[in-house]
C-alpha cells in the first residue's frame, strides 16, 4: 500500500497521508469543515457534535469526516444542500441548549461557535429552536480557572486533555440523554477533585465553558 | 463399543433422552405454561392448585412446567396429556377448573371438552389448534417447541431431535456450516435484517484466533417479549444456534447479553449451559471432536441503547454502554477488540433449524428477499393477543384479521404500529402489504424487535407518537447532537400539539427536524427514533391539523382538548354514583335534578364516565366543534 492516497475534495485534487481521516486531510489544505469534537489523536473519533458532514460520491447519504478514513480516488463536497441542511440543524440545536450571551463570556471573539457560525453564514440567534432553559451551578473553586456548564457543548476536548495529556482523570462525562455534563467523580467542586490545577482544561475549550478568571474580568 | 464418531455419540444420547421422555409419558402429565407471560396470569397458583389437588386424591401424575405457547390472551394454561386421549390444552384456568380436571379427568376419564381450548394432535374427537382459523396461517419454526418441552429439561430437547444438527455439522467442515447459512439467506431478527451469513464470513475473513460469538437478548423495546419467550421455553434451539456459529467461524467462547430483568431466562439459561456442558455439548472435545467451545451470561444493565450493537460492547467490556461510530465493524474488531458475530436470539434459533432441514427447506417457506418467518407479539385492539409465528410474506391484514381475530366487538381498524419505537404507523391502505424486511420498510415501518400494537378510532395518532418519543428522548445515550437535543424538541413539539398548541409552520418544522434527526444522528436508535412521527405524518396528518387548528383531538384522548359532559336526557337524575366517584366534587346536582359537570373543576380523570352505570351511559367525552351548551355559550 502506498503511503499517500490522492482525493479530491470541492474540485482541488489533494494528496494526503494513507488512513488519514478525511477531517484532517481537509483542515490541513485549508479547507474548512465545521468541527467540535473531533481530537486528531484519537484512535476511535467521539463523533458527537455531527458538525463535519460532507458528500462523499457513491455514499448515499452525507457522511461525517471525522470518521472516515480518506480512500485513494475519494471525490469529496464540503457544500451541497443535504451537508448545508445537515450541519445547520446540528449547529442550531447546540446553540438552542448554550448560554448564548456572548458578551459576558470570556470566550467571545475566541469561540468556535461563532467562527462556525461566520465561515458558514449561519446566524448565532436562531428562531427555529426554543431556548432549552437550566439552572446550572457555576464552579468557581480553582484558584486560576472556573467552569460554566450552561456554555459547555459536550465535545469532550477537556475529557481527553485531562485522560491523555494532563493524566489526571479528573473529569469526564456523566449521566444520560439531555443530562449529560462534564464532570468530576461524584461531582465534587473542581479545587476538591484530584484535579491537578493545571489550567489544561481553560486551554482546549473551544468555547467559553473552562475559562481564565483572568479573562473573565 | 466406544466410539468418537460424533453422530454415534449423539444417537445414544438421544435413544437414552427418549426412553427416560417416553417412560415418563406413561404416566398422565400435565404441562403448565408458566413463561413469565403466564405467571403474570397466575399460572404458578395454578400449578400449586395441580400439584395438592393431585396429591389430596392420590394420583400419579406429574406437573411440569413448560415455556409460553403463544396463546397469551387465554392464560393461565396447561395442557394435559394422559396415555389413550390426545394431549389437550385448557385456558382460563382457575382453582375450580383445575379442580374438575383432576377428579375428571386425570382421576376418571371424561376430558371435559367443554373447557378445552384445542388438541395438539389430531385425533377423531376434538380439533387441534391447526383446525383453527390463525392455525392455517401460522407456520411455526422457532416456535416449534415453546410451550411443549420442559425447558430445564435437556432430555426434553433432545427427545425431539435437538443437538442432532450440532452433531451432523461436526462431521463437517466448519465451511460447510458457513454456505448452508449463506445459501438460505438468513437474515438478522434483531431489526435491520442484514444477512446472517454475510457477517459470519467477514468474521471469519478477520482472522486470528480469538473470535466472540454473542447472543443479543437485551430486548429493550417497551412491549416485545419474544425473545425472553424462545429464552425462557427452549433455550437450547439457542444455544445450538450459537455453538454452530462458533464452530463456523472458529470461535471458542460465547456469551448471551440477556437483561438483567429477565431472571426467569437467566436462570433457565443458565440451567440449559449447565446441562448442555455436563453432556459434553459444551466445553472441551464438543461430542468427542477436537472442537471447543464455552458459554457465558452476561447480565444486561437495562439501558435500552445496550441493545445497540457497539454500545452492547462497551458496556460488556465495563464501559459506559454508548454506541460508537463504526466502521470498524464488530466483524473485525468486536468484544476486546477481536471478531465478533453479534446476533439476535431468533436468528440464533434459525440456524440449527436450517442445518438440520436445510437451507432449500429454509427458503421454501416465507419470500425469496426474506425466507422463514416473522415471529410477532400481538397486542392491542386485537381479539387473540399473544406470540404468533407467521411465513413472511403474510399480509398485514392476514395477520390482524385472521390470526388475531380481528378487532374486539367488531370495532374499527384504524393503524397497526409495527417495531416499537423504532417503527411506524401504517393505516388501514397499507393492509395489504406483506410482513417482510423490505416491504415494511418502504411503507415506513420497520420488522424491528416484532411489536405490533393494533389501534383502533379511540387512539390518537399524535399521543401515540408523543408516547414513543418520550420512550426514545428519555434513552437517548446523549452522546450526539441530533439525538439528544432534536429528540427533546420534537417531543416538546408533540406535546405543545396534543394541547392545541400551534401554528401553521409546527408541522413544516416538526417533519424537517424528524427528516434531519434521522439522518444526522450517530446510532440507529437516533436514526429511527422520528420513525413515529414521520409515518403518522404522513398517514394521519389531517389529526395533526385537527389539534392545531380545531382544537380539536378526533380520537377523544388529548386532555387539554376534551370535556367531560352528562348529556340530560340520559341521566338518570335517580342515581348519585358520579358525584361519588369525582375526586374534585365537580358534579353537583341542579335544581331540575340532573347532574352536571362544573367544567372549571373538572380535572378530566374519566372516573365519572366510568362510573355512570351502562344501563344510563349518560356521560361522554366532547372534542371541539361540539360542545355542551354551557361551554359553548362560554366560547361565543
Ligand atoms: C437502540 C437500539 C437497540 C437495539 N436493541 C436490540 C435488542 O434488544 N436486541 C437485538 O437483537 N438487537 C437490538 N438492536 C440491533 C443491534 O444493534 C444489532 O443490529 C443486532 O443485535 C444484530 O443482530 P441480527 O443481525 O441477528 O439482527 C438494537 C439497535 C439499536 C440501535
Ligand atoms: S467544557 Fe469545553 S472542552 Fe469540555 S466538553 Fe464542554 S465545551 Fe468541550
Ligand atoms: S443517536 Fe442517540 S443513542 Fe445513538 S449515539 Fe446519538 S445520542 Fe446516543
Ligand atoms: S467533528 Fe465529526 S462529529 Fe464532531
Amino acid at each position: 500500500m502506498s503511503e499517500y492516497v490522492n482525493i479530491t475534495i470541492d474540485d482541488r485534487q489533494i494528496k494526503v497521508r494513507a488512513g488519514e481521516k478525511l477531517l484532517w486531510a481537509a483542515l490541513d489544505n485549508d479547507i474548512y469543515i465545521p468541527h467540535l469534537c473531533a481530537i486528531r489523536e484519537k484512535e476511535r473519533p467521539n463523533a458527537g457534535c455531527r458538525l463535519c458532514f460532507v458528500e462523499i460520491e457513491g455514499d448515499t447519504r452525507p457522511a461525517t469526516s471525522c470518521t472516515r478514513t480518506v480512500e485513494d480516488g475519494m471525490v469529496v463536497r464540503t457544500r451541497t444542500p443535504r451537508v448545508d441542511r445537515l450541519v445547520k440543524t446540528a449547529f442550531e440545536l447546540i446553540l438552542s441548549d448554550h448560554n448564548l450571551k456572548c458578551r459576558e463570556c470570556p470566550a467571545n471573539r475566541n469561540c468556535a461557535l461563532q467562527t462556525i457560525a461566520k465561515k458558514r453564514g449561519i446566524k448565532l440567534r436562531q428562531g427555529r429552536f426554543k431556548t432549552i432553559v437550566r439552572e446550572f451551578e457555576l464552579d468557581e473553586s480553582p484558584d486560576d480557572f472556573a467552569f460554566d456548564r450552561s456554555r459547555c457543548v459536550l465535545c469532550g476536548q477537556c475529557v481527553w486533555a485531562d485522560r491523555e495529556v494532563a493524566k489526571t482523570g479528573a473529569i469526564g462525562f456523566a449521566n444520560r440523554g439531555l443530562n449529560r455534563v462534564v464532570t468530576t467523580f461524584r461531582d465534587r467542586p473542581l479545587a476538591e477533585s484530584n484535579c491537578a490545577k493545571c489550567t489544561f482544561y481553560a486551554d482546549v475549550c473551544p468555547v467559553g465553558a473552562f475559562y481564565y478568571k483572568k479573562a473573565a474580568e | 463399543m466406544s466410539s468418537n464418531n460424533p453422530l454415534d455419540l449423539y444417537r445414544k444420547m438421544h435413544d437414552e433422552a427418549q426412553a427416560r421422555i417416553k417412560s415418563k409419558e406413561d404416566k398422565p402429565q400435565v404441562l403448565i405454561g408458566t413463561a413469565t407471560c403466564g405467571v403474570a396470569a397466575g399460572a404458578l397458583q395454578v400449578r400449586d392448585d395441580f400439584v395438592r389437588e393431585i396429591e389430596e386424591k392420590g394420583l400419579d401424575a406429574e406437573v411440569v412446567e413448560v415455556g409460553c405457547i403463544g396463546h397469551c390472551y387465554a392464560e393461565p394454561l396447561a395442557i394435559i396429556a394422559k396415555p389413550g386421549f390426545p394431549p389437550v390444552c385448557y385456558g382460563y384456568l382457575d382453582e375450580g377448573l383445575v379442580h374438575r380436571l383432576v377428579e375428571d379427568f386425570l382421576g376418571g376419564d371424561d376430558p371435559s371438552y367443554e373447557y378445552a381450548l384445542a388438541a395438539l394432535e389430531r385425533n377423531d374427537v376434538f380439533p387441534t389448534f391447526e383446525d383453527f382459523p390463525r392455525g392455517i396461517y401460522e407456520e411455526k419454526l422457532i416456535l416449534e417447541n415453546c410451550g411443549f418441552i420442559d425447558a430445564r429439561d435437556i432430555d426434553s430437547y433432545i427427545s425431539r431431535e435437538g443437538y442432532s444438527a450440532l452433531a451432523t455439522a461436526l462431521t463437517q467442515e466448519p465451511q460447510a456450516v458457513l454456505e448452508e447459512v449463506k445459501a438460505a439467506n438468513l437474515r438478522g431478527r434483531g431489526g435491520a435484517g442484514f444477512p446472517a451469513g454475510l457477517k459470519w464470513e467477514a468474521a471469519i475473513k478477520s482472522g486470528g484466533n480469538e473470535k466472540y460469538v454473542i447472543c443479543n437478548a437485551d430486548e429493550g423495546d417497551p412491549g416485545a417479549f419474544m425473545d425472553r419467550s424462545i429464552l425462557e421455553s427452549d433455550p437450547h434451539l439457542v444455544i445450538e444456534g450459537m455453538i454452530l456459529c462458533a464452530y463456523a467461524i472458529g470461535s471458542q467462547m460465547g456469551y448471551l447479553y440477556i437483561r438483567a430483568e429477565y431472571p426467569r431466562a437467566v436462570r433457565h439459561v443458565q440451567d440449559a449451559i449447565d446441562q448442555a456442558r455436563e453432556r459434553g455439548l459444551l466445553g472441551s472435545s464438543i461430542l468427542g471432536t477436537e472442537f471447543d467451545f464455552d458459554l457465558e451470561i452476561f447480565q444486561g444493565s437495562g439501558a435500552f441503547v445496550c441493545g445497540e450493537a457497539t454500545a452492547l460492547i462497551s458496556s460488556m467490556e465495563g464501559r459506559m454502554g454508548m454506541p460508537q461510530s463504526r466502521p470498524p465493524r464488530l466483524a473485525s474488531r468486536g468484544f476486546r477488540g477481536m471478531p465478533t458475530v453479534l446476533n439476535n436470539v431468533k436468528t440464533f434459533a434459525y440456524v440449527p433449524l436450517i442445518i438440520h432441514h436445510g437451507a432449500e427447506w429454509f427458503k421454501s417457506i416465507g419470500t425469496e428477499e426474506s425466507p422463514g418467518t416473522a415471529v410477532f407479539s400481538l397486542v392491542g385492539k386485537v381479539a387473540n393477543t399473544g406470540l404468533v409465528e407467521v411465513p413472511m410474506g403474510t399480509s398485514l391484514r392476514q395477520l390482524i384479521y385472521d390470526v388475531g381475530g380481528g378487532l374486539p366487538g367488531n370495532r374499527d381498524f384504524k393503524a397497526v404500529q409495527i417495531g416499537g419505537p423504532s417503527g411506524g404507523c401504517l393505516p388501514e391502505s397499507a393492509l395489504d402489504v406483506p410482513i417482510d424486511f423490505d416491504s415494511l420498510h418502504q411503507a415506513g415501518a420497520i420488522m424491528g424487535s416484532g411489536g405490533l400494537v393494533v389501534m383502533d378510532q379511540d387512539d390518537c395518532m399524535v399521543a401515540v407518537s408523543r408516547y414513543f418519543l418520550e420512550f426514545t428522548q428519555h434513552e437517548s445515550c446523549g452522546k450526539c447532537t441530533f439525538c439528544r437535543i432534536g429528540t427533546k424538541h420534537m417531543l416538546d413539539t408533540l406535546v405543545d400539539i396534543t394541547q392545541g398548541k400551534g401554528d401553521t409552520e409546527t408541522l413544516g418544522l416538526l417533519e424537517e427536524l424528524a427528516e434531519d434527526v434521522r439522518d444526522g444522528s450517530l446510532c440507529n436508535l437516533g436514526r429511527t427514533a422520528p420513525n413515529p412521527i414521520l409515518t403518522t405524518l404522513r398517514y394521519f396528518k389531517d389529526e395533526y391539523k385537527a389539534h392545531i387548528e380545531e382544537g380539536r383531538c378526533p380520537a377523544l384522548v388529548c386532555r387539554d382538548l376534551i370535556l367531560y359532559y352528562i348529556e340530560p336526557p340520559k341521566c338518570s337524575k335517580l342515581c348519585n354514583v358520579c358525584v361519588g366517584s369525582c375526586p374534585t366534587e365537580a358534579i353537583f346536582t341542579r335544581e331540575d335534578g340532573l347532574k352536571e359537570i362544573d367544567q372549571e373543576k373538572c380535572v378530566k380523570c374519566d372516573n365519572c364516565r366510568k362510573a355512570c352505570p351502562t344501563e344510563y351511559n349518560a356521560v361522554v367525552k366532547l372534542s371541539p366543534p361540539v360542545l355542551p351548551p354551557q361551554k359553548e355559550k362560554a366560547v361565543k
